[in-house]
């Protein structure tokens, strides 16, 4: 609709403006830039809302900006659009407000907030994104801010990271564009549409089709960190961890597992795909790596490093619910990818607390944290609950579609992986809570100079709190309209007209 | 007109030295503006031809201007004026009293170049060129700079030398050297074919086509760094755009098997010139050899010659311009200011140094050909041109170049970021130098949202149409 | 064979003698006066050529050569003060192979 016509841009502005300024912002100017930062946040969100009630009144949202001849610049809302723009919206205030805390007085911190701002729009332009071309183009940026995020803290480890990180996604970057040119060369349009563009090229077109598919899903599973495109997320621990929690568990892997949902969805649809062959093996790589993060998380001793490759367990979850390719599973999947963001950020700021607080970064080093900082440990607790599936949390919610879809789509060997994984998961967590809650300390904890309740500053607490509180909420209430889980029934009821 | 107003400037800087600084660059911005009004003009009215003294064709000079032509010469307006006041700002006055008649003069003959309308009139501005960029090369001073620009001179001296051979036979041939009069008479003899290998070879050299580009890394990195700019973004240019000419308009034979020698060599090019760049140890020898490899994409268009892929050779042209001089002023602040270029200690520049680096950075995403750049739309283009003729093994050098690009540029970045002792006290650099590099810079993002309007200018007149017609009618038959 | 092939014979036997000599010789001086042999191979070559063309004689490749000329004695001016820069630089008139660092 033409009224609406700049809605998608403001949504963008709301955190480029600010983020272009912080970068002029001299370092002292604190109060300017947490100003500027909440506000955007702030307006971010309103936005949204704003979209989320017009998109569920059947209203449409596109931005159409001249770009190439023939080929467009598309920003478009629908509603798979908006429940990836809610999550990293809606985190991105609780990681502003965190990230303020975590960052009180270290060095350059009107650089980090510059490309923090930035990441969050290259994140909220893939979710936008309403071609595949601006889609490329967004997935780019993305990479490029992140960059400087990864090797913020400037020692040659971080430069190392750095370095691997680029590898990784310049190479999956370049695999992403020659599929989208080779598509394009093919088919005339990158337009996302629902059930996909290719289906006329079916019959004739069967093997550039399937190498294209390789080509795209390679290229967007190096975000997604599927195995063997993983190795770059461990090693990128070492930014702060305010970027380990937005970025590289909720943006970065779910712009790739993002990705993969448009890939299969709206351009070759999930019909196509199956013809041709292509889901089934996507969902074997994708149930290899939730095993293989599992087992590889099992023997970390870092804390963010065991995090990291739950992540890329976890993550897969979502390709895997896709690739199962049956109306249930991909509810699965879909609202996995909400759930998960919202339980491993939680995680993340636990583990950002705790090093950032008491100097602990080791599993080893974590008896009795729970008596020092009870409430931390408690929403690290309910997170990793989440994780394993328990019920009544957001992860049951999730798992249960999983496997429900896989049986309903006769793939019964999901049901192992699922039940495998989640053994797995309980084995790496459940040593975590039981240290911190029933070892007694190794040493007296290091004098603090906080005094609301001994714990740590109130900046860094109420996030993680609440990303708790959210992930319960969302277990609990996932039957209710608007929440995510009817969200990603309605996603798939167009998708299989059902 | 834009040829005689810098000549003016050049009269005028060398016989009064003392306000070297003002009148070079009232020149600079009255050039740049007749520049704006050509594009009004052309705008108006399409293609224009001017005859020099009224003579026309066969006899006098003509000038003659169309998208092509209009769009370089734009370019060189906007990184021109760029330079001349980075230059105002890095050079002492002494250097500037030799700069400013020199770099006008440079300027005089690229105006030449790019609107001349005959061969032999080309081949005058052509020398002009090469020799004010030689004598710029030198003006460093010290061994190693004297004797790249001794290098750069025999060189340059030896592709004019072949460019006008090849002129003698087509003179012998056709009895003219304008180009519009040659394209209507061309036909396929072994006296063309021997012109056209000859002009295309000495123009090769002279844009340092691999394996012909031994020469310019030495002259394009110990040249100062406002005249690597001027070489690495204008001077290479000149003799592609007369390749350019030449190949779409003069010769618009079927001419599959040199193209693909031409793409072929522009392929390995892309290669040797990234792993070459990415050996390096100091950055300007870097950036020289990022220019080789650059070069090599404008040569994948001559195998494709779609009239896309022509236009895409062009934007990435006209995005390297930017970038590349972005990039090279960019490392002379480095140079001013760390007291060298090696690339493993430009440790904290990005502290220190932030509107530097950050042009640095920008102009590196343009050059990489990543969104959103004049890099990429100019590498989507290609890509596409490549794909579309279901050519895609070039579509894999060109990606495999950009990882090349990304690898050397982010080696660069990375090392900035490092909190790694710093050994050298910081010299001054003033703002004005990072603000121009970092403007430049962003000229060459800003390429990448104004594609539907540029490629429209280049529409004008229809450069591309010859070959695309040829190709056509080849394909029919 | 008439006379204007036999200059542009000589024409052409000079420009290949001129190149032979650049590649060939290290001293600078002897490269530039190649450079000059071969431009002398091009103008003949220009002015034997152009008889075919046209069988009066033709104004424009003599006017071609004479401003051919002039490029040539500038450029060799500036080659010439290149060269002896050079040589109070670096002690010799020879191009040394750069090592790069």
């Amino acid at each position: 609709m033409s009224e609406y016509f700049e809605l998608p841009l403001l949504i963008l502005a709301s955190s480029m403006i600010p983020g272009l300024i912080i970068f002029m912002l001299p370092e002292e100017a604190v109060r300017t830039r947490i100003a500027l930062n909440m506000s955007g946040a702030l307006i971010k969100v309103m936005l949204v809302g704003f979209v989320i009630w017009g998109v569920s009144n059947g209203q449409q949202y596109e931005t159409r900006l001249p770009f190439l001849p023939g080929l467009d610049l598309v920003l478009k809302a629908d509603a798979l659009s908006i429940l990836f723009i809610t999550l990293s919206t809606v985190l991105w205030l609780v990681t502003t407000v965190y990230a303020i805390g975590y960052l009180e007085n270290s060095p350059h911190r009107s650089r980090f907030f510059g490309f923090f701002s930035l990441c969050v729009t290259a994140t909220v332009g893939i979710a936008l994104a309403g071609n595949l071309i601006t889609f490329v183009l967004f997935y780019e940026l993305l990479t490029l801010t992140t960059y400087p995020l990864i090797v913020h803290r400037g020692t040659e480890e971080a430069r190392q990271a750095g370095r691997t990180y680029l590898i990784h996604t310049m190479f999956g970057g370049a695999l992403l564009l020659l599929g989208t040119v080779w598509l394009y060369s093919l088919t005339g349009t990158l337009e996302f549409t629902q059930r996909g563009f290719v289906s006329g090229l079916l019959p004739d077109h069967d093997n550039s089709l399937i190498i294209i598919f390789v080509l795209l899903i390679a290229g967007l599973g190096v975000k997604a960190a599927l195995v063997p495109l993983h190795s770059w997320l461990p090693r990128a621990m070492v930014a702060p961890a305010p970027v380990s929690a937005l970025l590289h568990a909720v943006a970065v892997v779910k712009a790739g597992a993002f990705g993969i949902v448009r890939v299969i969805y709206d351009v070759y649809g999930i019909e196509v795909a199956s013809t041709l062959g292509v889901t089934l093996p996507l969902a074997i790589v994708a149930a290899i790596t939730v095993i293989y993060g599992s087992v590889r998380a099992l023997f970390q001793d870092d804390l963010k490093r065991r995090l990291a490759f739950s992540t890329i367990s976890q993550v897969s979850y979502i390709t895997l619910g896709i690739a199962v390719a049956g109306p249930i599973a991909t509810i699965g999947g879909l609202v996995h990818l909400v759930h998960q963001g919202m339980m491993k950020i939680t995680l993340f700021f636990c583990a950002g607390n705790l090093a950032e607080t008491l100097g602990i970064h080791k599993v080893s080093e974590m008896d009795g944290v729970g008596r020092r900082m009870p409430l931390t440990m408690a929403a690290f607790t309910l997170g990793a609950f989440g994780m394993m599936g328990a019920p009544p949390l957001a992860g049951f919610v999730s798992k249960w579609y999983l496997g429900l879809g896989a049986l309903d789509a006769g793939q019964d060997w999901v049901i192992f992986i699922l039940a495998g994984s989640s053994l797995l998961n309980a084995m790496y967590f459940l040593p975590i809570l039981h240290r911190a809650w029933f070892r007694e300390p190794m040493h007296e904890w290091p004098a603090t100079h906080y005094l609301w309740r001994r714990e740590t500053a109130w900046a860094l607490l109420l996030p993680p709190l609440f990303t708790a509180f959210l992930s319960l909420l969302l277990g609990l209430l996932a039957s209710l309209p608007y929440s995510p889980l009817e969200w990603a029934r309605f996603i798939t009821s167009l998708q299989y007209a059902l | 007109m834009l040829i005689v107003l810098p000549l003016i400037g050049t009269l005028l800087c060398f016989l009064l030295p003392r306000q070297v600084k003002a009148l070079g660059l009232m020149t600079a911005l009255a050039i740049a503006a007749s520049a704006v009004a050509l594009l009004w003009q052309l705008l108006q009215q399409g293609a224009m031809r001017y005859s020099v003294g009224g003579w026309g064709a066969p006899l006098g000079i003509d000038l003659y201007a169309d998208g092509l032509s209009l769009l370089m010469l734009l370019i060189t307006a906007t990184v021109g004026l760029a330079i001349s006041i980075y230059a105002n700002a890095a050079f002492k006055l002494d250097k500037l009293v030799h700069f400013w008649p020199l770099w006008l003069l440079l300027w005089t003959a690229l105006n030449a170049l790019f609107l001349s309308a005959d061969l032999f009139n080309l081949y005058v501005s052509l020398e002009l060129l090469g020799l004010s960029a030689v004598a710029l090369v030198a003006l460093a001073g010290g061994s190693a700079a004297l004797g790249a620009a001794m290098r750069y001179l025999l060189v340059s001296l030896l592709g004019s030398m072949l460019y006008l051979l090849g002129l003698a036979l087509l003179y012998h041939s056709f009895a003219s050297v304008d180009i519009a009069i040659l394209a209507q008479r061309m036909e396929s003899t072994p006296a063309v074919w021997a012109a056209m290998a000859l002009m295309t070879v000495g123009l090769l050299l002279k844009t340092a086509l691999f394996p012909l580009h031994f020469w310019l890394p030495p002259a394009h990195a110990n040249a100062p760094a406002a005249v690597s700019a001027l070489l690495s973004a204008l001077v290479v240019k000149g003799s592609f755009y007369i390749l350019l000419r030449l190949w779409l308009e003069v010769f618009p034979l079927s001419h599959a098997a040199p193209g693909q020698l031409l793409g072929l060599l522009g392929a390995a090019a892309i290669l040797w010139g990234g792993v070459q760049a990415l050996r390096q140890t100091r950055l300007k020898m870097l950036i020289a050899y990022s220019t080789v490899s650059q070069l090599g994409y404008l040569f994948i268009a001559f195998p494709l010659a779609t009239t896309m892929a022509w236009k895409g050779a062009m934007y990435l042209l006209l995005s390297h311009a930017l970038a590349k001089s972005a990039m090279f002023l960019a490392a002379g602040n480095l140079l001013l200011f760390g007291g060298h270029d090696r690339i493993t200690q430009l440790d904290r520049v990005a502290q220190r140094l932030p509107l530097t680096l950050a042009a640095f950075a920008l102009a590196g995403v343009s050059i990489i050909g990543l969104p959103i750049s004049g890099g990429f739309i100019g590498k989507w283009l290609l890509l596409t041109a490549a794909m579309q003729s279901g050519e895609w093994g070039w579509a894999v050098v060109m990606i495999l170049g950009s990882l090349l690009a990304a690898a050397y540029i982010f080696k660069v970045i990375g090392y900035a970021f490092t909190q790694a002792e710093v050994t050298h006290e910081a010299c001054e650099v003033s703002k004005t130098m990072g603000a121009t590099a970092f403007v430049l810079a962003l000229a060459a993002i800003v390429l990448g949202l104004i594609a539907p309007w540029l490629l429209a200018l280049m529409d004008i007149a229809e450069p591309f149409a010859m070959s695309s017609a040829a190709l056509n009618a080849g394909a029919a038959a | 064979m008439n006379n204007a092939y036999l200059y542009a014979l000589t024409g052409i036997v000079l420009f290949t003698l001129g190149l032979y000599a650049l590649i060939i010789y290290s001293h600078l001086l002897r490269k530039i006066l190649a450079i000059n042999i071969m431009a002398s191979g091009v103008f003949l070559q220009l002015v034997a050529l152009s008889t075919r063309a046209r069988p009066l004689l033709d104004a424009v490749p003599h006017a071609m050569v004479i401003t051919g000329i002039v490029v040539a004695v500038s450029a060799t001016a500036l080659a010439l003060a290149l060269m002896l820069r050079l040589r109070d630089a670096s002690g010799s008139a020879e191009l040394i192979e750069e090592s790069t660092e």
